[in-house]
């Protein structure tokens, strides 16, 4: 049934989502990819709508996964799902047991976890330009556009650090490659 | 004005003009619940960034669950929480109707081939932040490589690892050295 898959599904990725936003698309991409929800593309233009509009990345994508599959009640299971964890957590640590995330075996299990996820995050996100410039494994071909297109953008991302003093916003970034885009691909 | 009404005012307010997600939010609880409304100290909100982020799930969450917590118990919390919710969940649900149609108007589609390129730098940015932040230690750095590779490789082969299970696996790993490096310990103090 799909509203308990997406209760369950979300409630996993409001669990196991240490780390932030970014730490939480990973687990996202696994639970939409795994259930047939959402085209590999479709997934990502969501995740930019989700950094341009207002909110926790996290609730903007559960939010849109919940409707596009279920409608409303899809939209309001999958965005309940992935805040009750939190919420639930944040709770008990302030009535229950204050100390508990200072004691060292908590720390250990937190270390291992964390650690993991920057892993895992790092390699999303190359595996995401990967398949942005070569297509998905199995049918690999160079698209020459998109690789241009990454490299010019990647180069003004990081580049731009070494002489603004805080470079280009993320926001700023998703704008400048959809003018690009445009420009880009409405050309030929 | 109400104080539970309150709660929920501002932190819809903070919901509906905080982008960017995360530590934009942060700056903005701060300014609001710390400088203006006085309702936790500079403190307790250094405090409650330590906790979030060493909780799951979003920071701007945790944040308003403790802040709601702290002035009102649980009804306190459920409005706050509801609070921050509410405006993104109103934007996306109203978007998710439309994006469909959107997507099929030719220069849209256009801007959001490009904007694909974008995210996966923004991701591997992210990626990169947290390799700066990390404590450089050998567990800690084999446990990140050996995620990265498990993730990088199971992808190029056209599988799916799932993430659940590589931080379950790395918690366990960390958990037992931690536990084994502590018994020699104890009987070398004895």
């Amino acid at each position: 049934m799909i509203f308990l898959d997406l209760l369950l599904g979300f409630l996993k990725v409001g669990l196991f989502s240490f780390g932030g936003a970014y730490g939480a698309i990973p687990l996202i991409r696994d639970v939409v990819l795994d259930h047939g929800w959402l085209e590999e593309d479709i997934l990502t233009d969501m995740i930019a709508v989700s950094e341009s509009t207002p909110g926790p990345i996290m609730v903007n994508l559960a939010t849109y996964v919940g409707s596009s599959q279920a409608g409303f009640p899809g939209a309001l299971t999958a965005t309940a799902a992935v805040v009750f964890p939190s919420f639930v957590i944040i709770l008990a640590l302030m009535i229950l047991f204050r100390k508990l995330t200072g004691i060292p075996l908590t720390q250990a299990i937190l270390g291992g976890l964390k650690a993991c996820v920057v892993g895992i995050v790092t390699a999303t996100g190359i595996m995401m330009i990967f398949k942005t410039c070569f297509g998905t494994p199995g049918m690999f071909s160079v698209d020459e556009t998109a690789l241009c297109l990454t490299a010019v953008l990647a180069a003004g991302y990081f580049g731009s650090r070494k002489i603004l003093k805080r470079g280009i916003s993320p926001i700023a970034l998703i704008g400048l490659s959809a003018a690009a885009g445009i420009l880009v691909y409405g050309w030929r | 004005m109400h104080l539970l009404l309150d709660l929920f005012l501002t932190f819809a307010k903070i919901g509906l003009f905080t982008f960017g997600g995360g530590y934009a939010m942060i700056s903005l609880i701060e300014r609001s619940c710390v400088e203006t409304k006085r309702w936790i100290t500079h403190d307790e909100m250094m405090n409650v960034t330590v906790l979030a982020e060493s909780t799951p799930g979003p920071i701007a969450i945790n944040c308003a669950t403790y802040v709601g917590y702290k002035q009102k118990g649980l009804i306190g919390a459920v409005a706050a929480t509801i609070g921050i919710v509410l405006p993104s969940f109103c934007i996306i649900f109203f978007l998710s109707l439309f994006l469909d149609h959107f997507l099929e108007i030719p220069w849209i589609a256009h801007a959001f081939r490009g904007i694909r390129a974008a995210v996966g730098i923004l991701i591997l940015d992210a990626g990169l932040n947290m390799i700066r932040k990390m404590k450089k230690k050998p567990l800690p750095v084999t446990l990140a490589v050996c995620a990265f590779l498990a993730v990088l490789v199971t992808d190029l082969l056209a599988a799916r690892m799932s993430s659940v299970a590589l931080m379950l696996f790395a918690a366990v790993v960390s958990l037992t050295v931690f536990l084994v490096k502590r018994d020699p310990g104890k009987e070398a103090d004895k």
